[in-house]
């Protein structure tokens, strides 16, 4: 054995990697947890809280239709994705692909590599020598280096569990304006099931998102409904079955407002349907006429 | 094989054979009471017949990676076993470095146990996969199966757990942590039968949905022998208060949510008094939630308490000390940051026995937030009044040299050191240089030292520390630290206890990589990822080291440049036959990877039986 022989990963090798990379899908594969004044479009409006739920329920459906469509049997947490690794579709978060790519991309987005970290950092520390050792208020310069840390996947060290169960926990400090969202637990009841449960509608952002996660939450009764269209085991029934059976003629979706009232969901504003829902209900049809025009009526009554 | 190994004659006349004044039945019996897996390791190696004796009478084995060794010669050595514990995935598939469906299935473990081992009692994983088939598998292959504990695992729903409730009817044990788990419904609890009532620990604490609480307390109500009960969130005060009214002899005890809007006086003083009537209480958790106007609820139960787990319960530090000015026994804390270092302080002034703290961030994403969190100033407070001390998990974003200096100073004691500054390469916060004197002064005092994390902005003068003081250092982990290979090399070279080493995102090459070439065979293992090692280098590992395992995750077809993950063990089972497709197990030039076994092992076994003892107690003592 002689080390000498073996050929060293030099600058070229890991540029090529970086080349290769690049051509992935920055968007697609890019960590999302909880980062504040993120630019992504789709979390404008929420904070840093919220966000890693978000982000993890948006993996959690794709986890879902996953295994809908007999998958490779990954599973995915209820309402938290944070330890699934995606088959490969999309990648939002943790993706072999995307995990992989994601990494080496979020450390050689910089142009430098893997092995010029520490310089990096100790640039990066240079810069902030001037300002002194109290707590930062103004942002960090946007070097590469901190939009790289806090990107990288699996750090600081947390496990996956922990970190969801952290994010939807109520904040107790209301120093600061931003932190005015804790969780939002609504209970939803559904027609026929046996129980209740409840979902943290500061998880979500759009009514989409929201229904989605309540059709995996009860798909297992609906299942339970749909012997008519002939559907024996969870496998054979697809994503856009549990769509219509929500959303098409059987049920629809109510909540409670502030003032007792019971609304269809998705007449007003997402912000305006979180400040005052109190608790949802997934209704039969038949029992939900005549609800949506009441709805409209208490949105122009109240602006 | 097995009677190639028993009958076999040693080349050398062994002198002990022709004098040994105990019978096979009485050694085995003597040496059955030995507990300890090292002592055990060393009784096998005395001669044959204790070697014989002891993997006959033990019962219960401890495997520290799933891969170093196969179901069929784990059973063969060991006949008798009732009680097995396996680790799987590589730690760092905490924090998902590893992809889904890497493997560390337990159902091939299963198929051979049922054959086996029909009489195992207990099973206890830990970041393994497991799904419900595997679950209602052992559900009815196990008659007398008592305890399973699942801890990190994956891939099975609650429908498994209602396998299990169902069926396996001398259940003491089911504990459930932490795991990525399909919570389907609350009706699982409802499957242990009417007639069960043997169950000692439950713990489902991170279930997410809620559970049917008409029949856990019913199961609550007929178990009487119930020591740990941990429920989940859902669980609520006032369900909570009727728990306890028919279990006050728990030992162990996590709440669900410790809020509820509007608790009337009645039902207040109903919970101070089932909170009071459990005398026994040593642990407490859970707490989701908590409300402050509610914690004093939790005083009487804290007389005993010896380890308190509030890392769920984001506190601040006025209402923890008011807490643990009653907890005057504690032993273990753990807290989130919000306490911060007043917390900590108030930790160092009611808890003089502490041995344990481990300070959880409540926002470890949040950029913005130093000034929030637990400093340097809160971990010297602590180390003051907690001499004791010897386990830290402490999670910060500002750290200095001198204070870990001092904290090592006052608590000489440690063992294990875990430091997580959570900004990467972060340097000390006051001088601006980097860590490498905090953690030169951990190991430089802390003799006894088996577990230590690094973190911050760290040259190779960190790692010269170590490869110099730690000389009884077991377990390393480190990230985004180091300047070149001499520091990993400074490692391997100069800790004789290291077992398991995990790196990433550090400078170190293919260099360093080979320059532990001696070292591999004798540690469980090494995972290095987003260094600088290449697919050359792996190949050179796997070709120079044969019994190793050299197992790259890699990008979809690249098989050249750059390897980005890479997993190193040692191991008798030969390359696994289970790697997925993104995984590149190496083989070395000898492994015929068809037969799974490795033509290597076998001809140790055929050639020279004392090299097997020593070989498999190697591993067997260190997995």
């Amino acid at each position: 054995m002689s080390v000498t022989e073996v050929p060293f990963p030099s600058m070229e090798s890991s540029e090529n990697f970086t080349k290769r990379s690049a051509g992935l899908n920055l968007k697609a594969t890019e960590l999302r947890l909880g980062l504040p004044g993120s630019e992504s479009p789709e979390r404008e409006g929420t904070n840093g809280f919220s966000a890693p739920l978000k982000g993890l329920l948006s993996g959690a459906k794709r986890g879902f239709s996953d295994a809908i469509d007999g998958g490779s049997g990954n599973w995915v947490l209820s309402g938290n994705g944070g330890s699934e690794m995606g088959s490969g579709k999309d990648g939002v978060l943790f993706s072999p692909r995307g995990g992989a790519a994601g990494n080496s991309l979020a450390l050689s987005a910089a142009p430098n590599c893997n092995n010029q970290l520490t310089n990096m950092a100790s640039s990066v520390v240079k810069e902030s020598v001037p300002q002194s050792p109290k707590p930062l208020n103004e942002k960090k310069p946007q070097i590469s280096a901190p939009a790289a840390k806090a990107q990288v996947v699996g750090w600081p060290p947390i496990r996956s569990f922990r970190k969801n169960s952290m994010a939807s926990q109520p904040q107790k400090d209301d120093a600061d304006a931003e932190a005015k969202s804790g969780c939002l637990y609504v209970k939803v009841s559904m027609e026929g099931a046996p129980y209740l449960r409840k979902v943290d509608l500061n998880s979500f952002s759009t009514y989409r998102e929201l229904s989605s996660a309540l059709e995996k939450m009860f798909s297992c009764f609906t299942i339970s409904q749909c012997g008519a269209y002939g559907v024996s085991s969870r496998e054979n029934l697809s994503e856009s079955r549990l769509m219509d059976l929500l959303h098409g003629s059987e049920y629809v979706l109510t909540y409670e407002d502030k003032d007792g009232d019971w609304m269809l969901v998705g007449d007003v504003p997402w912000e305006m349907f979180t400040d005052s829902c109190k608790r949802l209900r997934i209704m039969k049809s038949s029992e939900a006429i005549g609800l949506a025009p009441r709805a409209m009526e208490k949105c122009k009554s109240r602006t | 094989m097995e009677c190639r190994i028993r009958k076999k004659e040693s080349p050398e006349p062994n002198i002990l054979n022709q004098a040994s004044p105990f019978p096979d039945e009485v050694l085995e019996r003597v040496l059955g009471m030995v507990k300890s897996r090292k002592d055990r390791s060393s009784v096998s190696l005395v001669c044959k017949e204790w070697y014989n004796a002891e993997r006959w009478s033990r019962r219960s084995v401890f495997i520290g990676n799933c891969y170093s060794v196969s179901p069929e010669i784990l059973t063969r050595r060991f006949p008798n076993i009732r009680s097995v514990t396996l680790k799987g995935k590589p730690r760092f598939s905490d924090f998902n470095l590893v992809p889904a469906n890497w493997g560390a299935d337990i159902r091939s473990w299963l198929v051979v146990f049922a054959d086996k081992y029909p009489l195992l009692e207990e099973l206890r994983l830990k970041r393994m996969t497991v799904s419900d088939e595997s679950l209602e598998f052992l559900a009815l292959s196990f008659p007398y199966f008592k305890a399973l504990s699942l801890l990190s695992c994956d891939g099975f729903s609650t429908d498994g757990l209602a396998a299990i409730a169902t069926s396996c009817k001398n259940l003491t044990e089911l504990d459930i942590q932490e795991n990525g788990i399909d919570d389907k419904s609350g009706n699982w609890l409802s499957c242990f039968p009417e007639s069960f009532t043997s169950l000692e620990v439950l713990n489902f604490a991170n279930l997410p949905n809620d559970v049917n609480s008409d029949a856990l307390e019913k199961l609550v109500s007929r178990c009487k022998s119930l020591k740990t009960l941990k429920v989940n969130r859902s669980v609520t005060l006032e369900q909570l208060q009727r728990l306890l009214v028919r279990a006050p002899q728990l030992c162990e005890l996590g709440s669900g949510s410790f809020s509820e809007d509007d608790l009337t006086a009645q039902q207040y003083s109903e919970i101070e008094s089932a909170f009071n009537n459990c005398k026994n209480l040593h642990t407490l958790s859970g707490l989701w939630d908590p409300a402050e106007q509610y914690l004093p609820l939790l005083y009487p139960a804290c007389t005993n308490l010896t380890f308190f787990n509030l890392s769920y319960a984001p506190l601040d530090g006025d209402d923890l000390a008011k807490l643990l000015v009653h907890c005057p026994n504690l032993r273990r804390l753990w807290v989130v940051d919000t306490v911060e270092d007043k917390g900590l302080e108030a930790v160092g002034s009611h808890c003089p026995l502490l041995e344990e703290l481990r300070v959880f961030p409540a926002d470890p994403f949040e950029d913005e937030a130093i000034g929030h969190g637990v400093t340097e100033s809160g971990f010297v407070a602590l180390s003051r009044g907690c001499p004791r001390l010897h386990y830290v998990l402490y999670f910060c974003r500002q750290m200095t040299n001198a204070a870990v200096a001092t904290v090592v100073q006052n608590c000489p004691d440690f063992t294990h050191f875990r430091l997580c500054i959570m900004n990467p390469g972060q340097p000390d916060y006051l001088t601006h240089e980097p860590m490498d004197e905090a953690f030169g002064a951990v190991v430089k005092t802390c003799s006894k030292l088996q577990r230590l994390a690094v973190s911050g902005l760290l040259t190779d003068l960190t790692f010269e520390y170590i490869g110099k003081y730690a000389k009884n250092l077991e377990t390393l982990s480190v990230a985004f630290a180091g300047s070149s290979d001499w520091g990993m090399e400074c490692v391997l070279r100069g800790c004789p206890k290291l077992r398991k080493l995990e790196i990433r995102d550090c400078p170190f090459g293919n260099a360093a990589l080979l320059s532990g070439l001696e070292r591999y065979e004798s540690m469980r293992s090494l995972w290095m990822s987003d260094c600088k090692l290449t697919m050359n280098g792996c190949r050179l590992l796997a070709k120079e080291m044969p019994r190793l395992n050299v197992e790259v995750i890699k990008e979809e077809g690249c098989y050249e440049g750059p390897a980005q993950r890479v997993y190193v063990y040692r191991s008798v089972a030969g390359p696994r036959r289970d790697a997925p497709s993104f995984v590149l197990a190496h083989c070395g030039p000898h492994n015929a990877r068809g037969s799974g076994k490795g033509s290597t092992t076998w001809s140790i076994v055929c050639t020279m039986q004392p090299y097997l003892v020593c070989y498999m107690r190697g591993y067997f003592q260190n997995l």
